[in-house]
């Protein structure tokens, strides 16, 4: 009975939610004077790129996991940036109240700021469309995890920080034996929220640069009128943007669980 | 000169401006080897003195010395067990003692390290729960890390903030005795601060009570003098541990009806004085008409302080 539950909830229910997604979809296509094309249609024009992933035919014209590839590795650029970045920024946001006074207004005003804005500034300063790419995705990226991290800094418990006094630990040594191993869990929550960020960033990012990738491919194929690809792109973007954030919950509860 | 000594100690903590007073004159002077028992309320500065003692907070008047030396922040040489344990919960029973062991004996090679925090483990009667981490462990075992962590560092002085508070009676007793037993082996100069005057009474060498905050300070000591081993269930009926409980309890109890009176004070009315209506309802023919009385025309109250 329970199992049958469980099948319904996982299964079930979520195949009907899809069904009703292609549905809507597939009526809408069907609508006079629409250039959208139908669930059908996109799998036969996308099939060769699904069946073939990693297939290159050309630069502009390959399998769209080797195009996912590129940007997974644009996206890993800039990532770790923003990590490096963020991080230490963070601790000292938490760590320093007087580096909290002066830096947290800008904080606030540069983080809602899009990556379409960020871009062009990359450009300016980089003057190459890779550099400018990654610049953008960790400027963009950052911001959870340098939060995060300072939150996580500032709610170590002064039990832990009294341990590390009375023992008298160097400064360095507070900072590797109690202040990271209190904060990880919070650094890591900063740390999946800007994952997300950043394949959020790639798409955009790739379409004003040029930069190939999914992104890119997807911009592409808008200018050559093939919508298909557009909707394949998108799929494509979305199942790999969920994979990526269920892989870092999963690194996350790792170290929750301490 | 005594080997701890707390000279006119006062300290209070300020927020919003005002400063709220937590303990005021304290003197205390412990010798070595002794083992001294403080017990109050809750919330009355306890862990206050406590972590003056330890270095962790300085002192607003007066001064705390340490073998003659003014104590002018935490040092491994005052070992102390907190309430809570403050284990660091991503490191292992042997992690967490050895974390100590590292910091306090630099120079000693690391087969010397493992051999001292395993014999401190071994001490507490944790070998089992070695690789385990606190979450894993029971209230009353965690504490027992506690205590070989803050042993393991061969302070000078221990230092317990009600470390058995947290836990259920049974483990408590069990806990009790094994702190006795450590002390009888150490001889090591011990603060206790309890809650508990039956704890304070079956561990101390000395029993002081500490007065009901805010502006605390400690009551006259009572000495123990029940010989050692003390037996806690023979102890029950030990006529000198009945006199010296009444001593401490009286004096706890005492001093929280002492300070409660009345007085009489003047009050300062509000601007908006509100009127008793009901008060000589005037007849309608009357020429002489009494108006609403005014409540500023009393102009006394009493009420119950603590001072």
């Amino acid at each position: 009975m329970s199992k049958n539950r469980v099948n319904i909830d996982w299964l079930v229910l979520p195949m009907l939610g899809a069904l009703g997604v292609i549905g809507i979809w597939t009526l809408w296509s069907s609508m006079p004077g629409t250039n959208l094309p139908s669930p059908l249609k996109t799998w036969e024009v996308s099939k060769l790129y699904v069946v073939e992933p990693f297939e290159k035919r050309g630069e502009l014209d390959q399998g769209i996991l080797r195009f996912t590839w590129y940007s997974l590795v644009l996206v890993a650029k800039g990532y770790a940036l923003a990590i490096l970045i963020g991080t230490p920024l963070g601790f000292l946001l938490g760590l320093s109240k007087m580096f909290a006074k002066s830096f947290d207004p800008i904080i606030q005003v540069l983080r809602p700021v899009s990556p379409l804005a960020w871009l062009p500034l990359g450009l300016v300063l980089f003057e190459r469309s890779e550099p400018a790419a990654l610049f953008t995705i960790a400027v963009c990226a950052m911001w959870p995890t340098v939060l995060n991290t300072a939150v996580g800094v500032r709610s170590v418990p002064q039990d832990y920080i009294n341990v590390a006094r009375v023992l008298k630990l160097s400064r360095v040594k507070t900072l590797f034996k109690v202040l990271i191993p209190a904060t990880m869990p919070y650094m890591f929550t900063g740390f999946r929220l800007s994952l997300g960020i950043a394949w959020l960033v790639i798409v955009a990012a790739e379409m004003l640069t040029g930069v190939p990738g999914v992104g890119g491919f997807l911009w592409q194929e808008y200018n050559s009128l093939i919508y298909e690809h557009i909707i394949l792109c998108i799929l494509t973007i979305g199942l790999v943007g969920f994979v990526l954030d269920r892989l870092m919950s999963l690194v996350e509860a790792r170290f929750k669980s301490i | 000169m005594a080997f701890l000594e707390l000279k006119h100690v006062s300290k209070g903590y300020r927020s919003n401006g005002t400063l709220t007073p937590v303990l005021r004159d304290i003197d205390l002077s412990i010798e070595q080897g002794e083992f001294v028992a403080i017990v109050g309320y809750s919330g009355s500065g306890k862990t206050t003195l406590i972590s003056l003692i330890a270095g962790l907070i300085r002192p607003d008047i007066g001064s705390v010395t340490l073998d003659g030396a003014e104590i002018r922040g935490p040092s491994p040489e005052r070992g102390i067990v907190f309430q809570n344990y403050s284990l660091l919960p991503w490191l292992t029973t042997y992690e967490n003692v050895y974390l100590a062991v590292d910091q306090v004996f630099r120079n000693w090679s690391a087969a010397q390290k493992r051999a001292h925090t395993e014999k401190y483990i071994e001490m507490v009667n944790l070998l089992p729960a070695r690789e385990k981490r606190p979450a894993e462990l029971s209230g009353g075992m965690r504490q027992r890390v506690a205590v070989a962590r803050a042993l393991a560092a061969d302070p000078r002085i221990l230092l317990l903030d009600e470390p058995l508070s947290a836990l259920d009676a049974l483990t408590r007793a069990t806990l009790q005795g094994e702190i006795a037993k450590i002390w009888d082996q150490d001889k090591k100069t011990m603060v206790l601060i309890t809650n508990d005057v039956d704890e304070g009474i079956l561990l101390s060498d000395r029993i002081i009570p500490l007065t009901h905050g805010p502006d605390a300070t400690l009551g006259p000591a009572v000495p123990v003098e029940i010989p050692r081993p003390r037996d806690r269930k023979a102890i029950n009926h030990d006529p000198h541990f009945k006199q010296t409980r009444h001593q401490v309890m009286d004096f706890l109890l005492g001093v929280g009806v002492k300070h409660r009176k009345t007085v009489t004070r003047k009050l300062h009315l509000p601007d908006i004085e509100p009127e008793d209506l009901s008060y000589g309802k005037p007849s309608p023919f009357s020429l002489f008409r009494r108006g609403p009385l005014r409540s500023k025309e009393f102009k006394k109250e009493r009420v119950e302080t603590e001072t």
